[in-house]
This record gives C-alpha cells, structure tokens and sequence, in this order.
C-alpha cells in the first residue's frame, strides 16, 4: 500500500477537477458550461478558443446524432422491416425498419464520443483553473507558442501517444466493446438485420453456451476440452523436443552445426501460411506423401493413410504438423540460451558421475524453465488462440454433426469455432461469448505470470 | 555460430583422448537422426520447388518427381493474368506493406519510447491495458472493424488497400514491448546529459536515443512490413471477392480452391517460391539485426 501511496504523490498536482469546481473564480467555474472561457479571459485566446471549438462541435453532433443513437441503444430498435397499410395511396408499402446492428453500432461509437466530451470538459476545467493559479501568483500564463512547445518537451508524452492511442481505440477497443456488447443480446443466425430486430438479453448466451445439456454447451466443453489437449500438446512437445534438438546441434561433437541450423530454420522464413497450405496439399488422400509412399512399397495401390479424414489422425497429424512448424522457432530461442549455460555446472555434475539423462533433468531443464517459462506461458496462450495452423490444415474438418448444427468440426479450437460462427454461421452473439470466454481463460492463465516476471516488475534492473 | 565459441576446456581433453566405440556409434546416429529431420524439414519446400517446374499441371500426379521440367508456371504467372492477376496482386501487397510499415514503426517506435523513457501518471494504467488487450483473440473484433470501416466508406474500391493499411497499423501501438525492452537497456545517463545541455525531450528522441535504435528499429520495420505478406484472413474479410485488390495471400489461398486447384496448382507453387524468396531475404537481414542489437545492448 505503501508504495501505491508514493507512485499517487508522484504525479499529484493541485490543479484537479474538484478543486477547480471549488476554488475557482467565476470565470473557472462557468468553464464547466462554456470550455475555454477561463482560458479566453487571461489572455490564453487560442486556446480556449480550441476548447470552445471542441465543445461546438461535440454538441453539434449530440444534437444532429448522438443523442438518438444513445436512447436507441435501450431499445437496439423497435420498428419491424414489413408492410404497412398507406392510408392515403391505399395500398400495403414496404417499410424498412431498425437496423438493430448499426443501431448497437453507432451507440457504442456515441458512447465514446461522449467519453471525449467528458474529457474535454475536464481539461477545460483544469487549464482554466491552473491560468487562474499563475495569475494569481502573479505570472504570466503559457502563450500558445510555449504551450506548442512544451508539446514537444515535458509533455512530449501525449504528442506522442496522440495518434497510436487514437488508433488502438479506434479500431482495437471499440470493435472490442461492440462484440462484447453482442455477447449480450440474441444476434444469432435468426436475427438477422436488416429485417429482422436483436435485443438485450442479459446474460443467456452464456448459460447456454456453459450449460452442459444443450448441444451447443455440448459443442463448447469438447471444443474446449480439444482446444486444451492441443495446446498442452503443441506447446510443451514444440518445447521439450526443440530444446533436445538444440542441445543435439549444440553438443561438442556434432559437426556442420550452421549446416544442420540452416536445414531447421529454413522452413521459418517461408510464410507459414504457405508452407501450412503445402502440408495440406501433400498430406491429401492422393497428395504427394501417400504417393511416395505407394511408389516405396509401403502402401498398396489406391490406399492412402487417412491424414484429414480421420479424426485420431486429423488431431495427430495437425499436432505434428505444428511440431514442424514450431520446433525451428524453439531452436532459434533456445540456441543462444543455452549457449548461457554455465560449463561449470556440467563438469561438476561428470566428476560425480552424472549421466546424461540426469544432466538433462537436473541442469539443463531446470536452468531453461527458469529462463523460459514467461515464453512458455505465451505459447501456451498463442497456441489456445492458434488460428492459422487449424483453420489452414484441416478448416476444423473431420465435420461432426454431434456438434451444434454441424458449424464445429473436431479439429476445431474455440478460436476457429469463434470464426466460423461470425463468418460462415453469422452467430454473432455465441461467437461473442466464446470470444470473452476464450479471454478470461487466456488472461487467468497469464496475468498472474506476467507480473511476477522481471521483466515487469523490474524494468530499470539493466541501467 | 563460428567453431571457436564452442571450443572449451572439455574439446581439448576430449581431443587427447581417443575416441572410444561407444562414443563413435553415439556420434554416427546422432549425425543419422540429424540428417533424417533435416530431409523432413528440407523435403515439403524442396517438394514446391519441383512442383513449381513440373509440366504436367493439375494438383495429384503419380510420381513424386515431375515427368517434365518447364518454366511456364512462372511466365504464365505474369503472362496469364485473366483469373488471378500476380504481378497485380504482389503491387497491391507491395504498396500495403509499404504504408503499414511506415505507421506501424512510427506507432511502435513512439510508444515504446514513451513507455520507456518517459514518466507520467498514466504509464502503468496504459501498460497493463496493452497486456489486457492483447489477450482477446484477435478475430473477436474483425466484424466489428470491417463494419466501422464500412461506415467511414473505406471498403469501396480501391479505398479498400487503405482500409488494409489501417488494419494492419492502427492497433500496432500494442506491439510495444520489445522495443522497450531494448530502449530500457539505453543508459539514462544519456537523457540527463542532453538535458543539461539544454535539448528538449523531443530533440533527446530523435537526435540521441534513435541514432543509437537502429538495431530495433531495423527490426520493427521488417517485421512490420513482413505482416501484410504473410496474412490472408484480415485480407480476405475486407477485400472481398474483388479480384482487383487482392493480396498474395487471397491469391494463393484462392488458387487452391476446389475450381480452381486443378488448373493452378503449379502456378500455386511458383507464386509460393516467388513469395517466400523476398520474404526469407528478409527473414535472414532481421535475424542479423537482432544479433547485432543484443551485441550492442551489452556494449551499452
């Protein structure tokens, strides 16, 4: 708590909202109505002219628009696209109604244009406050010139973060928010717009996505049970058998070591989409593997080993296949890690009469987990989310339509289920919960290991 | 790797003594098992180069090596450019890369060095949002952005390689960890000299602590500019079916579809070849890169 209290101290200034609203002067105080006026009134003319344009256009585009778009945003639209009888013309005209998925759309995005209000409003506040501190005190407020320039000085921070933050919330948190918030109403497959209206639902999606005796909470726990054997699987092989090929390369009397190295790292600097769309070609019942097989001998005519068709082999064969494509990827971390190893600690474990394996399992491992584990935590994590390896080998296929309605296949993982259902099933609001669900797994697994590493907690450690 | 980092104490003790059997027999399988996983990991690529050659078109043959050898698949590849346009396509991937490489350097580069050298109240808050954010599975929200770009207008013709460009740039600012991590290794003893010299922290980051990035900066605009070539399913959301504007990647994924696999299947391989070259090159620049800036971080 302590350090929580100093890291506060260190930032603190006097020039905060609440003691603007307290101890500023009327011209402060009538800042919260008109922004900038405080600015404007000690000399800070354009300034508070900026402030004041900001707040002219905020309003403009509550009163033109945001304003509806935030009453809808209860409703997410009322009016049913159809038929209406035309008094006047005497006939039935077609009528399009709410559009509840722009409707949600433009809320959220209301949504935040309002958080921009609330922070110019704050910022009005302030700036107002702080002239009138310097005035009275008898200085001379910042002109506009020295306030550019400090743009670029002691607050160089927000010149620079200005833009990158514009993007992330743009198009990284809204889209965000926007999919939560379908998580929570019924814009599945049914519901359709334009044409058909969705609505709030609370928290439904989720009891029936987690709900054991549905078909799609079925679906969910073995997608998730897969998805779990998968990354166990891709993530500590990948681990285990790159170290053992490192260690194998790196042994003393191994020759050609850049030779070997070069074979291995060869298949990282192709695209992985297309060396992945390779594998899939070459692993087909008729596809180059099964032939050089028949040509060798070990296959008989028109027999193939069933790579895609099967389901033990479809899962077998996309975990090997990920073994391909990560181990080179384990090699090229683990080279120069173990080459850090000290040699003290082998000589010593020889004169005791250590053998290999015990080498291995007392030395080498322990030494690699210590220095690798927030690596194998990230795998771990990118490998729940391992989006291309399935999707391009086998797009999930064998299909099972034990799943809910067939959108599954079991090779699918939650992140490839999530797509599929988006894209091919337009089961926005399941999507969505799988979505967060995938997020509070990943985030639990991985929050509490991140900040123990060093590299969060003591970032200053190499100055 | 030279031969003489991992010469030691142990070779020269192992050089006097002779070599026993067991110990020849451990050497020879090892070399075995090596040469066995190298042809693994060698045979898939060396596998598209020949298909890349073959004559014979269509996706299955019989043999494992091609009956004739040609170099049509890759003159038809620029020649024939009725379905899928490759030269077109690599020019529309090309100008992408460029421009998301371009803003997302400026993006990670900006960020990590704020959230470096910089110190004011919302730094850890903005970090620990960062690591939050990079948690939700990217895909949640490409719907979402495909429809707010749809509403600023920016999926309509050619609108559509800018609307790529901000997808591939506008959330890297999120990228920024590595870059950090190499500008905490920058003495600060830097910064506080060229302060009293009277430099604004504006003149610090472009005058002093860049010059001396290079090695991550190299890095992130590589890497940067590797990503539009090496994705597909952002690609594929927001261009479309709009031949146009495809990307390498559309175009290869579409290659082999079931309509199309017959006839271009070797094109395939060709287009994969011509893709993955650049790309190694590059791959190989980044890889001496990061060397060069751990060397230089120890230097530091």
């Amino acid at each position: 708590m302590a350090k929580k209290e100093k890291k506060q101290k260190e930032f603190l200034t006097e020039y905060t909202v609440t003691n603007s609203l307290e101890k500023g002067d009327i011209f402060t105080k009538l800042s919260a109505v008109v922004f900038g006026l405080g600015n404007i009134v000690r000399g800070q003319v354009i300034k508070g002219l900026l402030f004041l344009a900001m707040e002219i256009g905020l309003i403009y585009y509550f009163v033109s628009f945001g304003f509806r778009a935030l009453s809808q945003l209860v409703t997410l639209g009322t009016k049913v696209t159809g038929q209406e009888w035309n008094e006047s013309k005497g006939i039935f005209e077609q009528v399009n109604g709410d559009n509840s998925m722009l409707i949600l759309l433009y809320g959220v995005i209301s949504l935040f244009v309002f958080a921009v209000l609330v922070i110019t409003w704050r910022a009005s506040l302030k700036s107002s406050y702080e002239a009138q501190c310097i005035k009275a005190n008898g200085l001379k407020p910042n002109t506009f010139a020295q306030d550019v320039a400090s743009m670029f000085d002691s607050k160089l921070n927000r010149t620079l973060l200005f833009l990158p933050v514009m993007g992330i919330v743009c198009f990284t948190i809204m889209p965000l928010v926007y999919m939560i918030s379908m998580a929570f109403t019924n814009y599945d497959r049914n519901h359709i717009p334009p044409g058909k209206l969705f609505d709030w639902v609370g928290l439904k999606n989720f009891v029936k996505i987690l709900n054991l005796n549905g078909s799609l909470g079925q679906t969910f726990w073995k997608v998730l049970g897969w998805t779990f054997v998968w990354a166990v699987f891709a993530t500590f092989l990948n681990y285990i058998l790159g170290m053992i090929l490192a260690m194998i390369i790196n042994r003393k009397e191994t020759h050609w070591k850049g030779f070997w190295r070069f074979c291995f790292i060869l298949s990282v600097a192709v695209p992985q989409f297309v060396s992945l769309l390779i594998m899939r070609t070459m692993l087909q019942p008729e596809g180059a593997v099964n032939i050089l097989l028949r040509q060798i001998g070990l296959l008989g005519d028109g027999q193939s080993l069933p790579f895609w068709t099967n389901v033990t082999w479809a899962r077998v064969t996309v975990i090997v296949i990920n073994l391909w494509v990560g181990i080179p990827y384990t090699l090229l971390t683990m080279t120069g890690i173990l080459q850090n190893i000290p040699v003290e600690l082998y000589e010593a474990a020889r004169v005791d009469g250590a053998n290999a394996v015990v080498t291995f399992f007392k030395i080498t491992l322990p030494y690699m987990l210590f220095v690798t584990t927030p690596n194998l935590i990230t795998s771990f994590v990118g490998n729940i989310n391992n989006f291309n390896v399935i999707y391009l080998l086998t797009g999930g296929n064998p299909a099972s339509m034990s799943y809910y309605r067939g959108t599954a296949g079991k090779t699918d993982l939650l992140v490839t289920w999530l797509y599929k259902l988006t894209i091919d099933n337009k089961d926005y609001c399941y999507g969505a919960v799988i979505g967060i669900l995938i997020f509070i797994i990943s985030a639990s697994l991985s929050l509490s290991v991140y900040r123990r590493t060093g590299s969060y907690n003591n970032e200053e450690g190499f100055q | 790797m030279s031969k003489t980092e991992v010469i030691n104490s142990d070779e020269k003790i192992v050089r006097t003594v002779k070599m026993s059997p067991k110990r020849l027999i451990t050497n020879t399988l090892v070399h075995v098992l090596l040469a066995i996983l190298a042809f693994i990991w060698v045979m898939p690529l060396f596998w598209v180069v020949l298909t890349s050659f073959r004559a014979e078109s269509g996706s299955y043959t019989t043999t494992f090596f091609p009956k004739g050898y040609t170099l049509n698949n890759y003159i038809q590849l620029f020649t024939d450019t009725s379905i899928f346009n490759f030269p077109r396509a690599f020019m529309n991937t090309l100008i992408v890369a460029i421009f998301a490489c371009i803003l997302s350097t400026f993006f990670v580069i900006s960020v990590a060095y704020t959230m470096s050298r910089l110190r004011f109240k919302m730094r850890k808050p903005f970090m620990n949002i960062a690591l939050i954010l990079g948690m939700f599975p990217g895909f949640m929200s490409m719907i979402a952005v495909y429809y707010i770009l749809k509403g600023i207008g920016l999926t309509e013709g050619a609108l559509k390689l800018v609307a790529l460009v901000i997808v591939y740039s506008a959330g890297s600012g999120l990228q920024f960890y590595v870059a950090k991590g190499f500008f905490d290794t920058i003495s600060k003893s830097l910064d506080e000299a060229a302060c009293i010299d009277g430099a604004t922290k504006f003149q610090v980051f472009t005058k002093i602590i860049s010059p001396l990035s290079k090695p991550i900066i190299v890095q992130t605009v590589l890497q940067s500019f590797m990503a539009p070539w090496m994705d597909f399913i952002f690609a594929k959301v927001i261009i479309g079916t709009d031949p146009k504007y495809y990307t390498v990647g559309i175009c290869l994924w579409n290659m082999l579809q079931k309509e199309y696999i017959d006839r271009f299947y070797t094109r395939f391989a060709a287009s994969a070849v011509l893709v993955s070259i650049p790309i190694a090159i590059l791959f190989c620049c980044m890889q001496g890169c990061y060397s060069e800036s751990v060397s230089g971080a120890v230097k530091g």
